[in-house]
């Protein structure tokens, strides 16, 4: 398999929120990263994951199906998940894949950590 | 006065866009083209059953093509790797994101099921077709070459839900063995077109194993159903155009 490309670090942004950030490409290689850094955002107690696609360079079809098993992993725990700072495209990617409807998307992480409440 | 090349980014390159309803374009005389056109593409989060992830590999040991190779042959020869009776009608300009193809597959019984795909994704390494509504699965199934250990490895992975409960059902008694037993198939004839004679390694994960009680609708759109009560009027209108055309 191709190395990974993408790093992502987590931070806590409040008590009921963490944030991923994502950089680089999110491809099937970036599996292991984006799931430890769920585990991560997790034992903090967050209730709600915030990914934020800010950094993102480039993704893939891996990469999204990557999004499904992460949104499943969250669902089960009773959390939220929510993106923010995607680009035009990968905005129009969320709405082909159907992801929106699962994924809350907002513009910025302020306006994610609004919705969180 | 300077101009400003079109240069799609890689983005644009590699991905459909946005679609609402699918459209079908050149679909060859003899072809069941139903269940379609006008139909809504549907992912993993859609469905009505258990959703799955399963991946097939194969090895391909002692040929020297590379992943890119593999992935233009695999798109250039597609169905032909596929069992005898089913049927992938590509468009005429080959799987390029965007591009809708018809499917007519055999179902257990020799029941024919008219269906289609949209494809995705596709780069030089890999290419994703998604299903539309009343396909037996929703979800998408990414078809990809990698390189390890000197040796290109060709690779299927599906991640998707039965549609609707009668496939779920389906998917329960029989149709999970029918659907590993085709993807190995394909890759062992993908493998012996290079030469190899490949050992597909088959890896399958339930990742979500409620049922999504919300989807039962779906079942509405089913193309077994649907092919088994569309088909007497395309067999009529198959004759009526053969006639038209030899007259």
């Amino acid at each position: 398999m191709s190395q990974a490309k993408a790093t992502m670090s987590v931070r806590k942004a409040n008590d009921a929120a963490s944030v991923v950030d994502i950089h680089g490409e999110v491809t099937a290689a970036a599996e292991n990263a984006l799931m430890d850094a769920y585990t991560q955002a997790s034992t903090a107690g967050a209730r709600a994951i915030i990914l934020n696609f800010g950094g993102l360079e480039y993704m893939n079809s891996s990469g999204i199906g990557l999004l499904v098993t992460l949104l499943i992993r969250v669902n089960r725990q009773k959390q939220r998940l929510l993106a923010c700072g995607l680009s035009e495209h990968y905005r129009q990617i969320f709405e082909l894949t159907r992801l929106n409807e699962a994924i809350g998307i907002y513009g910025t992480e302020a306006e994610a950590l609004a919705a969180v409440g | 006065m300077s101009t400003t090349p079109d240069v799609k980014t890689r983005e644009e390159a590699h991905w459909a866009q946005p679609v609402s309803k699918l459209k079908v374009s050149d679909v060859p005389a003899g072809a069941i083209n139903l269940n379609v056109e006008g139909r809504q593409v549907v992912g993993p989060l859609q469905g009505f059953g258990q959703l799955w992830q399963k991946t097939y590999r194969v090895r391909l040991s002692g040929s020297k093509a590379a992943p890119t190779d593999v992935i233009k042959t695999w798109k250039e020869n597609f169905p032909k790797f596929w069992p005898a009776g089913n049927k992938f009608y590509a468009p005429l300009t080959g799987i390029k994101p965007g591009e809708v193809a018809v499917l007519n597959l055999s179902m257990p019984g020799g029941m024919p099921l008219s269906t289609g795909m949209l494809v995705l994704y596709a780069d030089d390494e890999s290419f994703t077709l998604m299903t539309p509504q009343g396909h037996m699965e929703s979800g998408w199934i990414t078809f990809s070459a990698y390189e390890e250990d000197g040796a290109a490895v060709a690779q299927v992975q599906s991640i998707a839900r039965a549609n609707d409960p009668m496939y779920e059902i389906g998917f329960m008694l029989f149709a999970h063995k029918v659907q590993e037993d085709f993807w190995h198939h394909t890759l062992r004839s993908l493998a012996a077109h290079f030469g190899v004679e490949g050992q597909v390694q088959m890896f399958k994960t339930c990742v979500d194993s409620r049922w999504q009680w919300s989807q039962v609708k779906n079942i509405w759109h089913n193309a077994a159903i649907r092919t088994a009560l569309g088909m007497p009027g395309q067999l009529v209108g198959n004759i009526f155009r053969r006639q038209k055309d030899g007259g």
